[in-house]
């Protein structure tokens, strides 16, 4: 996985809240087999609505090379999908700014290289507005801080393994075969005990 | 944990730890994995570039649901990104030795209907599913839950997850539903009244005299919507009623085994002095069908209430979500629903699409006719829901009204087959979603309880299913 330490970047700014994953990423482009090259389908309704006249933000400039997204509270809720979040990472998109996310999306963006930040709201709306503003953000993993042009750098909470696991771009499945397979291996022989009837090959 | 006892949720969870990993999270052994077309084919690519071995092949069931055609079968392209995807599945379920349900075998269909048919869904299991609504098993006193295609993947090279430590909620219900409301209407009316986030951060629990007495399932419906309050995890305590279900399906222990579980299954229910970091309750005596106006699952009214005023919510961003809620689903403010014109009913899916809700549904469209202008289709939630249904006659009782008898798939849940709205089309559906673009771009949702829904095709409108109890 990507290692994530630093980004500095404009950031755009999508004001609704509740956005669940089917308008991240509509269920009819699912029927694929692949994780890359999804950033086509992001937003994708409201990136070809016919009877609007403005521009999906993340298809003007500045902001279509946004590396930052900051979104409206309850971001991701809904489905489990996460194309949702490999459609944003192909857009380019490393960091999600937002008061609340939905659960399974945000552990979602772990896995991907891609850093949820949770900003109380009053330092949200500073975020906002900086973004909608066209400001250069700077969030920073190693010192937990995002930093606003001309005030007061905020500070975010993010579990310690997931930090740690992002900063040095761990390969989650690879650190558990190495930290974990005896500890996995004994569970399961204590289990076996316990709980025989759920092992089909404990039958003789 | 507290002193005075521990909760269901608690108790299963102390018994998966395999490892502490920090301050909140641990390695958490997953019991269970069911597999579908639609979240798993990277995961498996994944397992497949690392040459991983699958760890425990008797762990896991693949079944296609998602993109599955209901009619015509016979006549699905093979080149279709639909099939490939079925295709892809089997290819995988038979390289890593993993049981599949094929479409047209009698154990096909939506994964959160056949796991607990099946008895792959137990009492006092971790279970997941790559697809949200695996909450559906917590009826069973499983700590069950959805995840990502990352961690499909982990589940299968290592059968375990790493996972923060969920606080407590319980959500009691008492009372007796009123003829013509059901347990879908409970459920509405508890998201409505918590939020989309009201449960976010916190495993559920569903207590009370109502939740006793109801069946698994009416549990399974209750568990399902958990996630739309944003709890990945929902749970009732299992008892005989959850024993009686489970006894003889084909992955339930048998003999002594049996006894052995049953005897373990008796001790998770939560401890009489175990405290929840959270409560609310819910009198259900008086509650009246429930319709949503919006497009978030919390956005629901009784039928015989009004869509809300935007200008009378305080809070901005609340009131704007509201005001761009209702120009989506093209509904005034302040009007009642009741009478609302739909043009599509949907009635199946995890939520309802097994034979008790078809039996409702039936009931209400027996001897009657779907208005003319309404496409209404009952889609089964598997092959034994459709078997038992076409035992009982219901399949004549919906065609004789109109209604299309579908074969089983999520179909217009989440309408990623030919089943789905066109823009600007409006469905009465016994789903789970109300989200924008949900049952097709631009198509517009409202969810009800199978009853409700089936009254809405005979009238053509939304309307108050209590007026044509016979």
């Amino acid at each position: 996985m990507r290692p994530f330490k630093t980004v500095t970047s404009v950031a755009a700014a999508i004001l609704q809240t509740d956005i669940d994953t089917d308008i991240i990423f509509p269920a009819r482009f699912l029927v694929t087999l692949d994780k890359k090259g999804l950033g086509k389908y992001a937003f994708y309704e409201w990136r070809h609505k016919r009877e609007s006249r403005d521009t999906f933000v993340l298809d003007k400039e500045p902001f279509s090379g946004a590396e930052i997204l900051v979104v409206g509270e309850k971001f991701g809720v809904g489905s489990s999908r996460e194309h949702a979040v490999w459609s944003l990472a192909d857009l380019g998109i490393r960091c999600i700014i937002a008061p609340s996310f939905g659960e399974i999306f945000y552990s979602n963006c772990f896995k991907n290289g891609v850093l949820p930040v949770t900003l109380p709201k009053d330092a949200h709306a500073h975020a906002m507005r900086a973004a909608q503003l066209g400001e250069t953000l700077h969030v920073d993993l190693i010192t937990n801080h995002v930093a606003i042009p001309g005030a007061e750098a905020i500070s975010f909470e993010i579990p310690a393994d997931r930090r740690l696991a992002l900063l040095n771009g761990l390969d989650e499945i690879g650190t558990i075969l190495a930290d974990h397979e005896h500890a996995i291996a004994s569970f399961e022989n204590r289990q076996r005990q316990s709980a025989p009837w759920l092992f089909s090959d404990t039958d003789f | 944990m507290s002193a005075k006892g521990k909760t269901l949720y608690e108790k299963i969870w102390d018994a998966h730890v395999v490892a502490p990993l920090s301050d909140d999270a641990s390695l958490i052994y997953i019991d269970r994995h069911l597999v579908q077309e639609v979240s798993s084919p990277q995961a498996f690519d994944g397992l497949i570039e690392r040459g991983l071995k699958l760890r425990r092949p008797d762990a896991h069931i693949a079944v296609p649901d998602h993109a599955v055609p209901t009619f015509d079968r016979g006549k699905t392209d093979p080149l279709s990104m639909t099939a490939k995807q079925v295709a892809r599945l089997e290819d995988n379920a038979r390289r890593f030795a993993i049981p599949y349900m094929a479409m047209g075998d009698d154990r096909h269909g939506i994964v959160h209907i056949i796991g607990p048919e099946l008895g792959f869904t137990l009492p006092g299991v971790t279970l997941v599913c790559g697809d949200s609504h695996t909450s559906t098993h917590g009826a069973f006193g499983a700590l069950a839950f959805g995840i990502g295609t990352s961690e499909c993947e982990c589940v299968f090279a290592t059968q375990t997850l790493r996972q923060s430590k969920l606080k407590t909620m319980r959500i009691e219900i008492t009372g007796t539903l009123q003829p013509g409301v059901s347990v879908k209407d409970v459920i509405l009316a508890i998201i409505a009244k918590i939020g989309t986030d009201g449960a976010k951060g916190y495993a559920v629990e569903y207590t009370g005299d109502t939740v006793r007495n109801m069946t698994m399932e009416e549990r399974m419906t209750l568990c399902n919507m958990s996630i739309e309050a944003g709890a990945r995890i929902g749970v009732v305590a299992p008892d005989e009623t959850t024993f009686a279900y489970l006894k003889g399906r084909d992955w339930s222990p048998t003999g002594d085994k049996w006894l052995q579980a049953v005897e373990a299954w008796r001790h998770l229910p939560s401890d009489p002095g175990a405290l929840f970091d959270k409560e609310t309750s819910i009198d259900v005596t008086d509650l009246a069908p429930q319709v949503s106006w919006g497009t978030t699952p919390a956005d629901c009214v009784p039928i015989t209430g009004q869509t809300p005023v935007s200008a009378l919510i305080k809070d901005q961003p609340a009131q704007e979500r509201v005001r761009q809620s209702l120009q989506y689903m093209d509904m005034p403010e302040g009007a009642n629903i009741e009478g609302t014109p739909i043009d599509q009913v949907f009635i199946g899916s995890c939520t309802n699409g097994r034979i008790e809700d078809l039996r409702r549904a039936a009931a209400i469209a027996k001897g009657r006719r779907v208005a003319d202008r309404v496409h209404a289709i009952v889609v089964p939630g598997s092959e034994a829901v459709r078997l038992q249904a076409e035992r009982e006659g219901l399949h004549e009782t919906f065609r004789q009204a109109g209604f299309q008898w579908r074969q089983p798939g999520c179909s217009m849940c989440v309408a990623m087959n030919d089943d789905r709205l066109k823009p600007g089309e409006r469905a009465a559906s016994t789903s789970n979603r109300n989200f924008e673009g949900r049952q097709g771009p631009g198509g517009r949702t409202h969810l009800v309880s199978p009853e409700m829904a089936a009254a809405a095709a005979i009238r053509g409108y939304l309307t108050d299913v209590r007026t044509m109890m016979r």
